[in-house]
């Protein structure tokens, strides 16, 4: 059986995204920006996009513009939001610990030139506390900067909240919502949210493309020079079918979220419960405010990068935060942050759903798994310490 | 990040993996705070390891490179055995990533310990400078 089970990495390509962009290629492939009318009909197809993607978060179209991606989207409205900022003396953004590298890369670079960098604890259960944001504002508070989902242990933070904290201080509020959108309810206005990140190859669209919401009234300098595209805001011929395909993808994802989310979330379960069964295993993150697909684990004894390509064999595609994975020394920042000691960290795994996945699927994942972890279990010199010691 | 055939040949099926009740020299070197734990068992005869068992908790690399270096000194005289490099090893392998190298030198660092260990229990005499060696991580 093969299931693919890394969806928060990426996922397949809808079939109504792929149909929405063929003729992109083929017939709409003029450039918007070209007066003639093979240019007008891309021009079109890409407003149409902008405005369904508008519809799908409740924001004004005007307010939506589309980039390469979650990363650039990050940078954009970070790095621009501390510039815009740093001019009227503010140069103190609030992040939280376990965001993104696209974030936290972005903020190690800002701190280097000069902006104050506060990094909010996520506590155990992997969620950021709106008191703790409401205690870090500071008169020179530029920016707070918290991802909607995290992408490894899956929990929801409470957004809503946050940002209202954020417009009651007059600070500006940013999400990175890449795991968010098109997985649960997002609502730019009601949700307080003046800057929103998304990327479509997070809910069936194309790579390579995604989008940035920023409220009206709130002037970014540009990331990317070189033309008008953008109401000239971001240089580059717009990629029309990812565009086009990243609408027609959000608009069906949004259009099932409810379904779909009754669906994930009983796979979900069935999955924890089949992994809690294993001795010594944990699931990370609340229970409750975590996204519909997301299954985080660690198995004590074994080291994440053999447990997956164990499974891989078995035809299970799914991730870990292990350190040999991270290409470091150091198990994923997420898992540490929620307080796990390196020793457990090395032992994650994280399956991430999506409604094409099946019970039957899970039913085999949870019967892959025992003899696997007991393999490497059995050739573990740290199982055997663990046994010993009893703790 | 790719893994050749030949590491992967030796994780899906790796050799000489247990422990042996009746050792002579156990070597265990790395530790669980950075991922990676090997641990070697040689029983050893007028100084040949007859055989050679290994235990490790690690990623793939560590699995494979445990693998095939008990099987490169299984037979072979202590003196042979403490010739045997990190580089020879990943040699063995058709490479390793680079960032996986660590796992080579945890291998060779598993048998000196365990030639060392022999030696200590058997109080027989050896050139500690030779057994020097640091912990690969820090």
């Amino acid at each position: 059986m093969k299931v693919y089970a890394d969806n928060a990495a990426t996922t397949k390509i809808s079939k109504i995204a792929l149909d929405a962009m063929m003729p992109c290629f083929l017939e709409t492939y003029g450039n918007p920006s070209s007066l003639h009318s093979v240019g007008q009909d891309a021009f079109h197809a890409v407003r149409d996009a902008r405005n369904t993607i508008a519809k799908c978060i409740n924001a004004d179209p005007n307010d939506v513009y589309f980039s390469s991606g979650g990363s650039e989207s990050d940078n954009w409205a970070i790095k621009g939001a501390a510039y815009l900022m740093a001019k009227k003396g503010k140069k103190h953004i609030i992040s939280s610990k376990f965001e993104h590298h696209a974030v936290l890369h972005t903020l190690n670079v800002l701190e280097k030139e000069g902006f104050e960098i506060t990094l909010l604890d996520v506590y155990e259960n992997g969620l950021v506390r709106v008191e703790d944001v409401k205690n870090a504002i500071k008169e020179d508070t530029a920016l707070v900067t918290i991802m909607f989902a995290n992408n490894e242990i899956g929990t929801v933070q409470p957004i809503r909240e946050i940002g209202a904290v954020c417009r009651e201080k007059g600070v500006l509020f940013h999400t990175d919502a890449v795991q968010a959108v098109g997985h649960v309810p997002v609502d730019v206005v009601a949700d307080n949210i003046d800057m929103m990140s998304f990327s479509g190859h997070k809910f069936h669209g194309p790579k390579g493309v995604g989008g940035l919401y920023c409220k009206k009234g709130i002037r970014l300098p540009n990331l990317i020079e070189g033309g008008a595209q953008e109401r000239n805001r971001r240089a580059g011929t717009e990629n029309v079918p990812a565009i086009v395909g990243m609408a027609a993808a959000l608009k069906d994802a949004c259009d099932h979220m409810e379904e779909n989310t009754k669906k994930l979330v009983k796979m979900r379960e069935q999955l924890i419960e089949g992994i809690l069964k294993i001795e010594r295993s944990r699931i990370n993150g609340d229970r409750e405010h975590r996204l519909p697909g997301n299954v985080s684990a660690c198995f004590e004894g074994v080291e994440g990068e053999s447990l997956l390509l164990y499974l891989d064999i078995m035809g299970i595609s799914a991730s870990s935060g292990s350190a040999c994975t991270s290409g470091s020394l150091d198990p994923s920042h997420v898992l540490l942050s929620i307080g796990l000691p390196h020793e457990i960290a090395h032992g994650s795994l994280r399956l991430s759903l999506c409604e094409d996945n099946t019970p039957e699927e899970m039913e085999y994942i949870i019967e892959q798994l025992p003899p696997i972890i007991n393999r490497l279990r059995d050739m573990s010199p740290l199982w055997e310490k663990i046994q010993k010691e009893g703790k | 990040m790719e893994y050749s055939e030949k590491v992967m040949e030796h994780f899906v099926n790796p050799h000489n993996v247990g422990k042996l009740e009746d050792a002579d020299g156990i070597g265990e070197v790395g530790n669980a705070k950075c991922g990676d734990i090997m641990k070697m068992y040689l029983k050893i005869e007028n100084d040949i390891i007859t055989d050679v068992k290994f235990n490790t908790y690690g990623c793939a690399s560590a699995i494979a490179t445990s693998s095939i270096a008990t099987d490169m000194i299984k037979g072979q005289p202590l003196s042979e055995a403490l010739k045997l490099t990190n580089k020879a090893v990943v040699e063995a392998l058709d490479g390793l990533p680079a960032v996986k190298i660590h796992c080579s030198v945890l291998a060779e660092q598993a048998i000196k310990a365990a030639v060392k260990d022999y030696y200590d229990k058997n109080g027989i005499e050896y050139n500690k400078a030779d057994f020097e060696f640091e912990d690969h991580h820090h």
